[in-house]
């Protein structure tokens, strides 16, 4: 009985959503947009991509786990950027005052601002770079937009440290940097991977933008040039993909996170 | 008798919304090298706030704070404390906690060597078997013991001890009374404990300092202890002399410790009547 529950709760329950969706699709293919293609319109003209994921016939004629995987790569050296410039941030925002003080007007401004504003700038920014300057731009995006979350939890987590570990570190003497590494990082991990959580969604997000901008390979890209070629079908693969990839990008994060709730 | 620590009219103040609270006023007090002392008082009177100022973590308005001939200047280690919770850090065992000072204090000595002192001061303290277990995997009682450890362990010259065994069961206690004076004689310690444990008291200490009622607390009075040490605690049970010093405690707590010995004196200092109102 419980069982079966179970089974109705986590398979039956959203199957009827997937079920409900497809026919919400076909029924605005069928009325309102007929230009939207049908699931099975859809499907046939996606296939070639989707069998053969990894196939290369051209930069912009590729599989689509293959411009699924470029995007990655730029993802991961965007998201790496925001990292390492968002978590020292974090810190230095948690622990002082004044730093505060100076950069959160900034930060509360500069937080709201779309990818499509930032890369632009970014274009400008690294103009100099020569034949490098799409990259160097929509890293720049990825990063300066992912950065936030990442920087808030931080400066959150560091301000709530129980004062009971820092009247530790003050009485065992620690040095600056033991006080920082065996108290401070450790006692903000959990904040941190909350604030790296976000920080990889919107990196993901992002992807999109800075792609399409650029016209660089990858799903973004991809969804980008086949919108121009008017090959509507392979538009719903491509944010299919990027939802689900999305997806798995946050229940990984959320497996590391939850690791060191519990620690 | 030249005095090891000294606490002269020290005064803390907190500023607060509704204006300043003087929580303890005027405290007084002189302890000598190797002496065990005791603070007690009713919840809320100040004792750690005494305590804290002493070790450092406290700012002190007013008055000063001597030790070992010397003002007081923040924390140092010198002097080991030991929390009222035990305040390990969750993400390291428990030697790891006690390493964390030993290597900052000793670190001319080579990496074998710190380890032999922790591992000795947790034996000690009987944690030798679960000296590489995180704190969640110990109990309340072998928490505090890791507490005590990581304040010995860096040979302090005083030790300040905030209620120390506050959340243990009796018979715990009775055993980590042992290890306590067990170390404080092997190490010529000067403790100052805070307690409001009567009993716990009068069996450690050479002296016990009674505190009035806040605000504005100060020292009520102080009791001499004048047992023989080491202390047996069944053969001190059979004292009559323990009882009368039990019931001149107990009496203070439950009748003096409201009334405020240097009152007419200070009369006319409106501090009081702010702190109050
Ligand atoms: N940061 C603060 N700001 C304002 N008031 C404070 C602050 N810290 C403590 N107090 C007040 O100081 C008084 C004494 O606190 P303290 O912790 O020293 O008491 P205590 O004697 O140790 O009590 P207990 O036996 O319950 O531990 C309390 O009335 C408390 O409300
Ligand atoms: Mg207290």
């Amino acid at each position: 009985m419980i069982f079966s529950k179970l089974k109705l709760d986590s398979l039956l329950l959203p199957l009827i959503g997937v079920v409900a969706f497809v026919a919400l699709w076909f029924g605005l293919s069928a009325t309102v947009s007929p230009d939207l293609p049908d699931p099975t319109a859809t499907w046939v003209s996606s296939k070639p991509v989707v069998v053969e994921p990894f196939a290369y016939r051209g930069e912009m004629d590729q599989g689509i786990l293959r411009f699924t995987w470029l995007s990655l790569v730029l993802v991961a050296k965007g998201y790496a950027i925001a990292l390492i410039v968002g978590t020292p941030l974090g810190f230095i925002l948690g622990l002082s005052k004044v730093a505060t003080k100076i950069c959160d007007p900034m930060i509360q401004v500069l937080r709201p601002v779309s990818p499509l504003a930032w890369l632009p700038l970014g274009m400008i920014l690294f103009m100099k770079t020569g034949k490098g300057v799409s990259e160097m731009a929509a890293l720049f995006t990825i990063a300066i937009c992912s950065m936030w979350p990442t920087v808030l939890n931080t400066a959150v987590g560091v301000r709530s440290i129980p004062q009971d570990y820092l009247n530790v570190a003050k009485v065992l003497k620690l040095s600056r940097t033991k006080t920082l590494f065996k108290v401070l990082v450790p006692a903000t991990l959990p904040y941190m991977f909350t604030g790296f959580r976000l920080s990889l969604g919107i990196a993901w997000l992002v992807i999109v933008a800075a792609e399409m901008l650029t016209g660089r390979p990858g799903v973004g890209g991809f969804l980008w040039q086949q919108y121009n070629s008017l090959v509507y079908e392979q538009i719903i693969l491509c944010i299919l993909t990027i939802g689900l990839v999305g997806f798995v990008l946050d229940r990984l994060m959320s497996l590391v996170e939850a690791r060191f709730k519990t620690a | 008798m030249s005095s090891y620590l000294e606490i002269s009219r020290v005064t803390k103040t907190y500023t607060t919304p509704k204006g300043p609270a003087v929580i303890v006023k005027d405290f007084d007090l002189k302890i000598a090298k190797g002496e065990f002392v005791s603070l007690i008082g009713h919840s809320g009177c100040g004792k750690s706030t005494v305590l804290s100022m002493v070790a450092g973590l406290n700012d002190i308005t007013d008055g000063g704070i001597v030790l070992a001939g010397k003002e007081l200047d923040g924390p140092g280690p010198d002097r080991g404390v030991v929390f009222q919770s035990p305040c390990l850090l969750p993400w390291l065992t428990a030697f790891e906690n006690v390493m964390l000072g030993v290597d900052q204090a000793f670190w001319t000595a080579d990496k074998s060597e710190r380890a032999a002192i922790v591992e000795y001061y947790l034996t000690v303290v009987g944690l030798g078997d679960s000296m590489h277990k995180r704190p969640h995997e110990l109990s309340q009682g072998m928490r505090q013991r890791v507490g005590i450890a990581r304040a010995f362990a860096l040979s302090p010259k005083m030790l300040l001890l905030d209620e120390p065994f506050g959340m243990l069961d009796s018979l715990t206690r009775v055993e980590l009374h042992g290890v306590l004076l067990e170390l404080w004689r092997r190490n010529q310690i000067t403790a100052l404990m805070v307690t409001h444990d009567v009993d716990e008291a009068i069996f450690l200490s050479d002296r016990v300092v009674c505190m009035t009622d806040g605000p504005a607390a100060e020292v009520g009075a102080i009791l001499h202890i004048p047992f023989e040490r080491p202390r047996d605690r069944k053969a001190l049970m059979e004292d009559p002399e323990y009882y009368r010093l039990r019931e001149q405690l107990i009496d203070f707590l439950e009748h003096r410790a409201h009334e405020r010995p240097s009152q007419a004196a200070r009369a006319h200092q409106p501090a009081l009547a702010t702190a109050t109102a």
